[in-house]
């Protein structure tokens, strides 16, 4: 029986053979300008099980650009630790090369520079090719799709989710869970997920009139592979009918519940099962307090937050695997279980750079047959940018920016609110901007454009309540998203604070003066969770400014001031 | 625009925040526990208490209490205008001492349970349930 100690002495050797062998090459490789799909998908297969994670897709089938945030802040226990290092602290950790690869698919300096050199990231073609030579190395690896896949773009909206339904199938996964699928509507879903190939999987996914597990969405799957028993639990968001418009699906309540996932836990194990999986749309640091509170999780294949490490974080025995979003990253696990347990493992995020990966064939063309019907909406150019074009970072970013700014000028507003949601790819300065493009940071089945009043004591009172969200010291307070962004408007944030002290200083910019709490202001802002919200759709009022602007430009936004960190 | 208060519901902020107690209002966790026990101490162990750490809809939150050789249990949600939520009693022929129900909650507070045991000891515990506005999830 091998003890915890050897155990982590395992772990370290195959994470420090992994890192010495496959990772700290591309440094070199690009070096000598030689980076190919065979250094990426180089991997000695290890052990007798291998697992294969995407998550957080987002509707994305073909190559774009993506960001990783500059700005990502530990609270807590989590302060300074992985996933909240970023930039060259990243770098470092990790032994990346600056200017390398893995500088720019994990790090945001000079963002638009290297991807002037290593070009677009992801398409679900180059994800089928790399998919393709895993199983080649290993016919029955598991394929494990961690959610947030059928939302995010022009043709899932107007397909209802359709497209990536169709796309996904031709890829062939085990099991999925979910989190914005449920934003399509819980009769949507029940259609789709009833003529799923695969396992649609929540242990946290209830019946909100019982409080009752649901037939639908089971707890997990056993699987049989090359003699060994996997079992694969799913974890749904948490907190999806309060970050998420919950009148949608009424039917369904979700919670965290870690008593029960550790009865899930039991329960496989009892039933035989040598190699826990969590397949989780938890977040981060949710996943590190449920691995340290819940025993006998081999892996843990983390999403939502939409994170991407070279490495898996260990807690006590659990490895967590971040696999980044927006199909950028693919990672690959094979464990080595024997005797009833994971006696090692190896793991290798593989970065999809699309012009070093060859498109499947079969998969690029239904891709485009999703596109066919929308292709000239999708390509319509509508603008250029001048500027960098970015949504990820725990305060704003540009792309944030220009909506809110397009929300001032278009609902003539003082102040415009824009969610903290994560996903959305980049736009290089001087690219032309598509309405694909403005689709894939906007759409949403509940995107449209409010305008009201709200007293100055509102405003911070929603401000103070979605830095709870993200900087409560316990995770399990936390939902996961970013701070919602604001235009017209700065404020102090103290992070460190508890709720009702974090924030201060609330300034209107255009007059420089202080709100007063009790004075109204026009708040234009989108993406309510509460039903009959009136206005035009986000996308439109995006699309009619930036076209009136021609060309786009954002300035830097200095207008939050963050201390604490 | 006249901004009511049902549309201020709809704007993207449940009032529900705007409208939890004042910290210093509410009776502190330790002083309704006390008051349940008369002050005597209430051990950790022996009670279980299960609630959502971030309630889905501060209306109606399921909660479920469970402490194995109670003769009685009180829950009380501290942060309400009246903390008193239910006492369960559990005579001598009850197959086990759990009881659930769904309660309001008036805002991000304290649920307290205290178990009262057949010897006359105290259990007690609590658990921070979190009433939010919400809405930008990643």
């Amino acid at each position: 029986m091998i003890s915890r100690r050897d155990f982590l002495q395992v772990s370290m050797a195959a994470s420090a053979l992994y890192g010495a062998s496959g990772f700290g090459n591309w440094g070199r490789l690009a070096a000598q300008q030689r980076l190919t799909q065979d250094d990426l998908l180089n991997f000695d297969t290890f052990g007798n099980v291998t697992l294969i994670h995407v998550t957080d897709i987002h509707a994305q089938m073909k190559p774009i650009y993506f960001r990783e945030p500059e700005i990502n802040l530990g609270v807590g226990e989590a302060r300074g630790q992985m996933p909240h290092i970023t930039g060259a602290d990243f770098r470092r950790a990790y032994g990346i090369a600056d200017g390398s690869p893995s500088h720019y698919a994990l790090t945001y300096n000079d963002f638009s520079a290297l991807a002037g050199t290593y070009g677009r990231v992801g398409g679900l073609d180059r994800v089928a090719t790399v998919i393709n030579a895993i199983r080649a190395d290993r016919p029955d690896a598991l394929l494990l799709d961690g959610g947030d896949t059928w939302h995010g773009s022009y043709t899932c909206y107007h397909t209802e989710g359709q497209d990536m339904v169709n796309v996904m199938n031709a890829l062939n996964p085990d099991a999925m869970t979910f989190h914005w699928e449920f934003t399509l509507g819980s009769e949507r879903v029940q259609e789709i997920v009833e003529n799923l190939p695969f396992a649609a999987l929540g242990q946290n996914i209830f019946d909100a009139e019982w409080d009752e597990p649901t037939d639908l969405f089971p707890p997990y799957k056993m699987f049989e592979r090359g003699g060994t028993k996997i079992a694969v639990i799913g974890q749904a968001f948490p907190y999806m009918p309060i970050a998420n418009p919950g009148w949608m699906f009424p039917e369904y309540s979700f919670g965290i519940r870690d008593e029960r996932m550790q009865e899930m836990v039991d329960e496989v194990r009892d039933m035989g099962a040598e190699v826990v999986v969590v397949l989780s749309h938890n977040g981060f640091d949710v996943d590190k307090k449920m691995a340290s509170r819940v025993s006998g999780i081999d892996v843990i294949l983390s999403g939502h937050t939409h994170d991407a490490l070279p490495e898996p974080v260990l807690v006590n025995e659990t490895i967590i695997v971040a696999s980044g979003s927006n199909g950028k990253f693919v990672s690959r696990v094979d464990l080595d279980v024997r005797d009833g347990r994971m006696m090692g493992f190896k793991h290798k995020l593989i970065p999809i750079f699309s012009d070093v990966i060859t498109p499947d064939a079969q998969v690029a063309a239904l891709i485009d047959e999703q596109r066919a019907p929308y292709i000239n909406e999708l390509t319509e150019v509508i603008g250029q940018s001048e500027s960098l074009l970015y949504r990820r970072g725990n305060f704003n970013g540009s792309w944030d920016d220009l909506i809110c700014q397009a929300l001032i000028e278009e609902r003539e507003a003082d102040i415009a609110m824009s969610p903290g949601v994560r996903w959305g790819p980049s736009i290089l300065p001087g690219q032309d901007i598509t309405r694909e493009d403005i689709w894939n940071v906007t759409s949403m089945t509940y995107g449209k454009a409010y305008r009201t009043e709200m007293t100055g004591e509102f405003i911070h009172v929603i401000l103070e309540d979605v830095a709870d969200n993200l900087f409560n010291v316990d995770p399990y307070y936390q939902q996961g998203g970013d701070m919602v962004r604001i235009g017209g408007m700065g404020y102090r944030i103290d992070i460190n604070q508890p709720q009702g002290s974090r924030i201060s200083e609330l300034t209107l910019l255009k007059t420089g003066e202080r709100i007063d709490p009790a004075k109204n202001y026009v708040v234009a802002g989108w993406a309510s969770v509460n039903e009959g919200t009136e206005g035009p759709q986000i996308w439109d009022v995006v699309e009619d400014y930036i076209r009136k602007q021609g060309t786009v430009s954002v300035a830097p936004n200095n207008s939050v001031k963050v201390v604490g960190t | 625009m006249t901004f009511t208060r049902r549309e201020t519901l709809a704007v993207g902020g449940a009032a529900l925040a705007v409208a939890a107690l004042p910290a210093k209002l509410m009776a502190s966790t330790s002083d309704l526990i006390a008051g349940v026990t008369g002050g005597a101490a209430a051990s950790a162990d022996g009670i279980e208490l299960t609630a959502p750490e971030i309630a889905e809809n501060g209306n109606t939150v399921p909660v479920a209490v469970s402490a194995p050789g109670a003769v009685a249990i009180t829950m009380l949600a501290g942060g309400n205008p009246t903390p008193g939520v239910a006492k369960f009693t559990f005579g001598p022929g009850s197959a086990e001492q759990s009881a659930s129900t769904r309660i309001r909650l008036a805002g991000t507070q304290d649920v307290i349970a205290i178990a009262e045991m057949a010897d006359g000891s105290f259990a007690a515990v609590h658990k921070t349930v979190k009433v939010t506005i919400g809405g930008c999830g990643g």
